[in-house]
């Protein structure tokens, strides 16, 4: 597989092109179609690019490292003028009329974005199974799904039709796919990227992340995509910072919070001692491991449910028929056209997480779930804090196990509602986390979730590339 | 009929007077080409995000201090869901909470005073002021099959103002209502016109048997656009209500609109129907946080406020305060009146010039005070005239009719016409003596003691002059003469 580094070097020494690079990865998307882990291909929109990054590059204008670098993002963020659907029949049809930040970030650092990748309908989901456009297939075990939502992002980056890529997480829709197709994913703290143009799932926990095969290459890419945004009102004021500074800082004198309740029952007895045997080694290297406690961290998903999908039901109001995207071709009545759309544009998943948020707001029952999901946040959140103050980084599964088998989400929805129990907290808590390989279990990769202080990025990169050294 | 005394409350919907909408940079223009001030934003596409427009919040604060409100620092945005096609996103953001803990509105715990028929002063309370965002408008009448969209008005900003429940008559609710159209008018904060519908009221009423009674169930009565909808609908309401109330049952509480053609209230929605908005924070935005410094500075440059210019008015130029309250109701018209009054000798007269004359003939106009061919500074100098005795007030009259036609000088127009009063007692005394001969018989009763004679004596006598006679000396003259 190759990274950005390599790719960069050999763009710059005139080794190969952004054209062969763009030629080379839409070649591999095509042989790997099976895998559906794309969209939308931009064939003809990516060659342009690319052409016009090696102009540059003749002219000696080159945008830096990531000029001509092939990259795949999430389709659920809009890029002007192509199909963005999030995966979801209610948007088949519907063409971004401008493009979100992070991606126009991306491509005035001169990226060339080759397509848009499947996922869980909306964001919705932990296999990337409930996409309209069919599953997303792990190319380590087709039995087992890649996770998701990123799942296609993942798979983009695992079967190497490109180095990186973009996806979202809400939940751990980063994290969680990126274990289980054993590559790096990151999700900044909240504000650090912004929204602007990513449809969202649940607004106060979303956050666009970086896919890549290294730590160095996730850093490179959320360089380029971070930074305060006009257009979004939640995005932190703070100076970008070069995220890759200290990736060969190692981990001596480093206090690793160890949380008890992260490595307790429901952990998978293989993945724990993969992930236990990564912190010995750590240990060796020296660094200090501390046990730290979590107390409220098993209200997390509960508290993630409700108010992932009390914000979902609203977001997704918009879809309605009236504007753009999927219109019922039997409504006679305003509410028909709402409820036929609606019914027949969204999937089972979708409609399920809209029922449920729809529920959770109502008059009646508002206090009981979701001023009290609230309130769980805010205690999880201070958790965190309190673990922080004696530790510089928590390490933590990305998930409870192996990726779940194929089909689980229709026949045992809740287990997969369980998959996310190790990362949703620090999209409750705002947190950065990062999932790296650490080892393997069952002939899969296991992937070792860094938990870092907010706005930390850097600090935990530097530990997620010292596991990636370790780890080899 | 029993006595009922009801109580009122009202909210207040109007238009901010901003160039670009609540969330978005596109332009606020009315009776344009359909959606062609739209953009992602205010069209609710997938993935865009809303910015607060700070002009707005600014406006919004100028107004909560206009009304005395207290100002939240850390003011909250919330979404109001429903569905509806003229509503893009699903949900309407706003500042209403439903929960306290999620209730932070911009401005709350404020106050109005208005000043009644019989001159008594009343505070009214302003619960709160909230912004929010406008809906589009659906066209039904483009298509016979079809409904159309237009977007242009998606996103405008509003502000909502709700008071207490103060107030005690439909009459308090027209002042009321007039004085928070008077405060946007004088903050510049919104257009504040009702027949175009940027300001719009809605009414809340119940009725209780004794001033110290628990309040009764209410009503609540839509889209009032009219101060004498206003009065007409909460009458109407107080009967339907008393009668049921007579009648033994209850007053359900529901949601009604005003029908003025047959004088009537009609239910839109029961309680039962009710919507369930599902409130809860808008978390596309974080909080709305102000400088208190900001605060500060629209503080210092808040304009001239009603109260305050009413109160200058009777200060600085001697007018009544019933005057100076018709002066200041209307911003341009006080705005007028003090430029006039800047440096006329008698404010009273100038008062009653612009009330009686003046007001009347704007009446007329098409553009109103706006289409006015008179100047400010020249009704002031026709008032100096009247006062330096130069013309009297019969002729001022005629100076004014030619002034508001032409909009010329009134100085230009009595030199022209010759119009000055002749006060020369010699050359007055002349004109009543041949008067007194002409009508010798008249003279001759009103000498004996007919006193009611003299009006016709002066009459004449004015005429004779061509009413350049001042009316003061002649009746000097005659008395004079009596004696002689």
């Amino acid at each position: 597989m190759e990274t950005i580094k390599n790719l960069s070097a050999k763009l710059a020494s005139g080794e190969t092109s952004a054209v062969a690079l763009a030629q080379d990865s839409l070649a591999k998307i095509e042989a790997t179609k099976n895998l559906n882990a794309y969209i939308s291909v931009l064939n003809e929109r990516a060659l342009a690019k690319a052409a016009e990054s090696d102009k540059r590059r003749a002219e000696g204008k080159s945008l830096g490292v990531l000029d001509g670098i092939p990259v795949a993002v999430k389709d659920n963020m809009c890029l002007e003028g192509t199909r963005t659907t999030a995966a979801s029949k209610i948007l088949d049809n519907f063409v971004a009329p401008y493009t979100a930040t992070a991606i126009e970030k991306l491509e005035a650092a001169g990226a060339v974005i080759v397509g848009k990748t499947n996922m869980d309908e909306f964001a919705m989901g932990s296999s990337s199974e409930t996409s309209y456009y069919g599953p997303v297939k792990n190319p380590l075990d087709e039995t087992r799904v890649p996770g998701g939502s990123s799942g296609g992002s993942a798979v983009a980056v695992a079967s190497g039709t490109v180095a990186c890529a973009l996806g979202s997480d809400t939940g751990g829709s980063i994290r969680q796919p990126a274990a289980c197709t054993g590559v790096v994913g990151l999700k900044p703290t909240y504000g650090r990227v912004s929204r602007y143009g990513l449809l969202a799932y649940a607004s106060s926990l979303d956050q666009i992340g970086p896919f890549g095969t290294t730590v160095a290459d996730c850093a490179t890419l959320l360089n380029a995509i971070c930074g305060i945004d006009p257009h979004d009102n939640t995005t932190s004021t703070r100076e970008p910072e070069d995220f890759g500074a200290k990736l060969d800082a190692g981990v001596k004198g480093k206090v690793i919070g160890v949380p008890k309740e992260y490595f307790a029952d429901g952990l998978d007895p293989e993945c724990k001692a993969a992930i236990e045997n990564m912190l010995k080694k750590m240990e060796a290297e020296g660094a200090t491991l501390k046990e730290v406690s979590l107390p409220h961290i098993g209200f997390a998903v509960s508290s993630y449910y409700i108010i992932a999908t009390a914000e979902a039901s609203s977001n997704l109001s918009r879809y309605d028929g009236v504007r753009y995207g999927y219109r019922s071709k039997e409504a006679r009545k305003l509410f028909d056209l709402y409820a036929k759309s609606r019914s027949e544009g969204f999937g089972k998943e979708v409609q399920r997480r809209i029922l449920l948020g729809s529920y959770v707001l109502s008059a009646g029952f508002y206090d009981a779930y979701y001023v009290q999901a609230q309130k769980v946040r805010r205690l999880i959140t201070d958790d965190f804090n309190k673990a922080f103050e004696s530790v510089d980084v928590i390490a933590s599964p990305t998930m409870p196990g192996l990726p779940l088998k194929c089909g689980m989400n229709e026949s045992d929805p809740m287990a997969v509602y369980l998959s996310d129990i190790y990362t949703v907290s620090l999209n409750l808590s705002g947190l950065p986390g990062v999932s790296v390989p650490c080892g393997m279990a069952g002939g899969l990769p296991v992937g070792l979730q860094w938990i870092g202080k907010p706005f930390q990025e850097t600090d935990l990169l530097s530990v997620a590339a010292a596991t990636e050294k370790l780890a080899k | 009929m029993s006595n009922y005394c009801p109580v009122i409350g009202l909210e207040i919907h109007c238009q901010l007077a901003t160039k670009t909408k609540m969330f978005c940079g596109c332009e606020i223009e009315v009776n344009t080409t359909p959606n062609k001030h739209v953009c992602p934003v205010c069209l609710g596409m997938p993935g865009a995000m809303p910015v607060p427009n700070k002009k707005a919040v600014e406006y919004a604060i100028r107004l909560g201090l206009a009304l005395n409100c207290e100002i939240d620092l850390n003011a909250m945005w919330t979404r109001k869901n429903y569905f509806y096609p003229d509503l893009p996103k699903g949900y309407q953001i706003t500042q209403t909470g439903g929960l306290p803990v999620y209730d932070h509105p911009i401005c709350k715990n404020g106050w109005l005073e208005i000043v009644k028929e019989d001159g008594t002063k009343k505070r009214v309370g302003i619960t709160r002021i909230h912004m929010e965002e406008d809906a589009g408008k659906l066209i039904h009448d483009m298509s016979p099959t079809e409904s159309h969209f237009d977007a242009n008005r998606c996103g405008t900003p509003l502000c909502e103002i709700v008071t207490e429940p103060d107030i005690r008559s439909p009459e308090e609710a027209v002042l009321v209502l007039k004085k928070i159209k008077q405060t946007l008018e004088y903050t510049r904060v919104s257009n504040a016109n009702m027949e175009n519908g940027n300001m719009r009221c809605d009414g809340n009423i119940s009725l209780r048997k004794s001033e110290d009674a628990p309040f009764g169930i209410r009503a609540e009565i839509k889209n009032l656009n009219s101060f004498t909808n206003l009065e007409k609908a909460l009458y109407c309401e107080m009967n339907l209500q008393a009668s049921t109330l007579d009648a033994g049952k209850e007053v359900e509480q529901c949601t009604k609109r005003y029908d003025p053609n047959a004088d009537k209230t009609i239910v839109i929605r029961s309680k039962e129907d009710a919507h369930d908005y599902k409130y809860f924070p808008e978390p596309d935005m974080v909080r709305l946080v102000t400088d208190p410094a900001f605060v500060e500075e629209i503080r210092r440059t808040l304009p001239e406020l009603p109260d305050a210019r009413r109160k200058r008015f009777m200060d600085d130029f001697g007018v009544s305060e019933y005057d100076a309250m018709v002066l200041t109701e209307d911003r341009d018209v006080s705005e007028w009146y003090d430029t006039a009054a800047k440096n006329c000798k008698n404010g009273k007269v100038l008062a009653n010039w612009v009330i009686t004359e003046l007001l009347a003939k704007v009446k007329e106009l098409e553009g109103g005070l706006s289409a006015l061919k008179i100047k400010p500074e020249d009704l002031c100098k026709l008032v100096n005239l009247i006062a330096d005795n130069t013309i009297n007030g019969k002729i001022a009259k005629t100076v004014f009719a030619e002034m508001f036609e032409t909009g010329k000088d009134p100085e230009a127009i009595v030199k022209e016409k010759g119009l000055v009063q002749v006060t020369d007692t010699g050359a007055i005394e002349e004109v009543v003596r041949a008067v007194c001969a002409e009508n010798a018989a008249q003279f001759a009763e009103f000498k004996a003691g007919k006193v009611a004679l003299k009006g016709f004596l002066v009459g004449m006598t004015m005429r004779k002059s061509g009413g350049k006679a001042n009316p003061g000396l002649v009746n000097q003259i005659l008395d004079k003469l009596a004696k002689e």
